[in-house]
């Protein structure tokens, strides 16, 4: 057992997936020479050779319509989009060929293949290197989308990614590669050589698909969140000093419907939190899906908390986040309701 | 008015060799600047400085007149300064304060003026290219008479929507001069392992548009290939490329350590090439300015680049309620 970041856990990942499987191939920008510009493929390309992690030109589009062809003659592409706001200019191939091609070819073609690309904000990075759209993808019939909240369930999650017979877009947020974030923007970063979630098993395992974890037990509301937010409601839930159970999804789609559900009969109060803005944001989805399954449950109306209707601000990052103090008020406020 | 004192090349004066030496030093120093203030945290995120390339803006902004446009990628804040926004709106930008050209909702990469003709920093590879067709569109349908530097990087020249961009713009016949400013790397990756041909400016060639390299470390070189790309279009013969080989000095982003090159490569163009120190070299040797008369523009560029620091920093940050505006004109109902 050794401890790593997430972007170890994710090389980690790659290595042992190209180790055992010479079909695995990776590519995009920066990814082989230099490592990646967040290196997650560092090294790789010296271990397995040019041939199997490889440069590619600034190209999105090209990069995810040719990893399609590859997947489809039965290679195992990984690419990665270097933020997933340039994800745009592929997003034509992933929605129009990558998830319709088993569909449109009765099963006949298929596209094994993982789509990384680091999501989310908390580093600066405004409006075209903060943005969480996971929502976009989990809207696509025929595709996948995952997204990790720690090291050890990264690396995981990951090889469960490349073995997947399906298409499967891999949102990594950016902001906890180095260690986990609870949205106090102010206090010292804590690194994941810090956190137990740092310990990352050696060679192959797999987190699957379409679990749920659930993090924090409790009895009083259920908190349902992904990636960043995970640790930002952990750390609200231990401020707010109310009893929440939070669940980490990991997957978005498939959606493990049987733990959001357990939980909120349980509970009968329900937050859903993310950091992608509000309006069609997939905690709409959840929060239809709760009030579907959960409806004679429920105490108080399904609360959301999510970034602003806005563009992602440059210079006022911290009042677009949703940090702890936003997720505590609608604790407060779940708690309410009678 | 005084007789002018010409230079070697018979098209530029004294003056505007000066005037030159003074435009490029203001960006090197602002862009130092910036990096400062990005080391003491007052700047943050993504901030791509464009230092070593000063001669390529310069150079063109030459050869444009008022009313031409300019419309570029992320590193841009040395084309803001060139075409004579002010230095201050700029650096507030960068420390997203009020008094910046975007009231801090763009940062670095966007920044616009509609007063000089700047249609913007771009945060997305390429993504300005077509835009930049689209304006030189406008021109012709306006019929006057103005053209549109297009910026990219060789980078972004292997983008689809450069080639989309290319052959609507012949179609059409657009006055656009699509400037590839090729400083030779895509962020870390180095040209040959991302562009399958050294020749970059002959990739219009197969859409009709003639193309050039330039050499981008030559002010004089640049602003003579930018009148010859103008007169083109001016002329209605419709679109022009230009590549322009430059170099920067700098990581691709302050968070870059530039690890895919040598020191010694970034070394030797400093002290071969430099764009500022060729200028430098020649106004002193065909003593077309004293020692004196640089040390006194260096200081008042000093001056400048010190002042806008002190207003990005003085500039209150903007309100939270600024978040909701400058979405949609009118805010639809929540």
């Amino acid at each position: 057992m050794a401890r790593m970041t997430m972007i170890e856990a994710i090389r980690d990942a790659h290595a042992v997936a190209m180790e055992r499987d010479s079909d695995v191939v990776v590519l995009g920008e920066d990814v082989g020479y230099f490592g990646g510009v967040f290196r997650c493929t560092a090294g790789l390309q010296k271990r397995f050779g040019v041939e199997r992690c490889f440069d590619t030109p600034i190209s999105e589009l090209g990069i995810v319509g040719t990893a399609i062809g590859m997947a489809a003659y039965g290679l195992k592409p990984i690419a990665e989009i270097q933020f997933a706001d340039y994800m745009y200019p592929g997003y034509d191939q992933i929605v129009s060929e990558a998830a319709r091609l088993r569909y449109r070819s009765a099963g006949e073609f298929t596209c094994p293949m993982v789509i990384r690309m680091p999501t989310g904000g908390g580093i600066f990075g405004a409006q075209t290197h903060s943005q969480s759209p996971e929502a976009l993808f989990t809207h696509v019939a025929g595709l996948k989308t995952v997204v990790p909240s720690n090291p050890r369930e990264a690396k995981g999650l990951l090889l469960a990614a490349i073995a997947d017979p399906d298409p499967v877009i891999f949102l990594e947020p950016k902001r906890l590669y180095n260690g986990p974030f609870d949205g106090h923007f102010d206090r010292p970063s804590v690194p994941w050589s810090k956190h137990e979630a740092g310990d990352v098993e050696p060679g192959y395992y797999e987190v699957p698909l379409g679990k749920a974890a659930v993090v924090r037990e409790g009895s009083a509301a259920t908190l349902i969140t992904y990636g960043t937010m995970v640790h930002v409601a952990l750390a609200a839930v231990a401020e707010s000093g109310t009893d929440v159970e939070v669940i980490d999804l990991r997957t978005l789609l498939p959606l493990d419907l049987e733990t959001i559900t357990a939980s909120v009969r349980k509970t009968g109060r329900c937050i859903v939190l993310h950091e992608a803005t509000l309006t069609s944001g997939y905690g709409a989805e959840v929060t239809a899906l709760v009030q579907r399954e959960c409806f004679y449950s429920l105490e108080a109306p399904v609360l959301r908390v999510a970034g602003w209707d806005t563009p992602y601000p440059h210079a006022q990052e911290w009042d677009y986040f949703p940090g702890p103090e936003r997720v505590r008020r609608a604790i407060d406020k779940v708690m309410e309701a009678e | 008015m005084a007789a002018r004192k010409t230079t070697k090349n018979p098209n530029v004066s004294a003056e505007e060799m000066l005037g030159y030496y003074r435009d490029m030093l203001l960006i090197r120093r602002f862009e130092e600047k910036a990096g400062q203030l990005y080391g003491m945290g007052l700047i943050g995120g993504f901030c791509h400085l464009y230092i070593g390339q000063e001669a390529v803006v310069v150079g063109l902004e030459a050869a444009a007149e008022e009313g031409d446009k300019r419309i570029t990628s992320y590193r841009d804040h040395g084309h803001m300064l060139a075409c004579g926004m002010d230095a201050g709106g700029v650096m507030a930008e960068l420390t997203g304060r009020e008094g910046g050209y975007s009231k801090g909702k763009g940062g670095s990469m966007h920044m616009f003026s509609k007063e000089k003709h700047f249609y913007g920093g771009h945060g997305i590879v390429a993504a300005q290219v077509p835009l930049g067709a689209g304006l030189a569109f406008a021109d012709r349908y306006k019929d006057n008479g103005r053209v549109t530097f297009t910026y990219f990087g060789d980078g972004a020249a292997n983008q689809g929507q450069v080639y989309e961009s290319f052959n609507m713009a012949a179609l059409w016949k657009l006055p656009v001069i699509f400037v590839i400013e090729n400083n030779q790397y895509a962020m870390g990756t180095a040209q040959k392992r991302s562009t399958s041909t050294e020749e970059i400016h002959k990739r219009g060639e197969a859409f009709g548009i003639p193309g050039e390299l330039v050499d981008g470390m030559n002010v004089l070189a640049v602003k003579e290939a930018g009148e010859k790309a103008v007169a083109h279009c001016r002329a209605g013969n419709g679109p022009y490329i230009l590549e322009v080989k430059t170099y920067r000095y700098r990581g691709h982003s302050m968070s870059d350590p530039a690890k895919y090159r040598t020191r010694e490569e970034v070394q030797k163009m400093r002290e071969e090439r430099d764009p500022i120190e060729q200028v430098r070299a020649m106004l002193l040797t065909g003593k077309h300015a004293t020692e004196d008369q640089l040390k006194e523009i260096d200081k008042e560029i000093k001056e400048i680049v010190n002042a806008s620091a002190e207003f990005a920093k003085e500039s209150p940050e903007p309100d939270v309620s600024e978040l909701w505006t400058d979405i949609y004109a009118e805010a639809p109902a929540a």
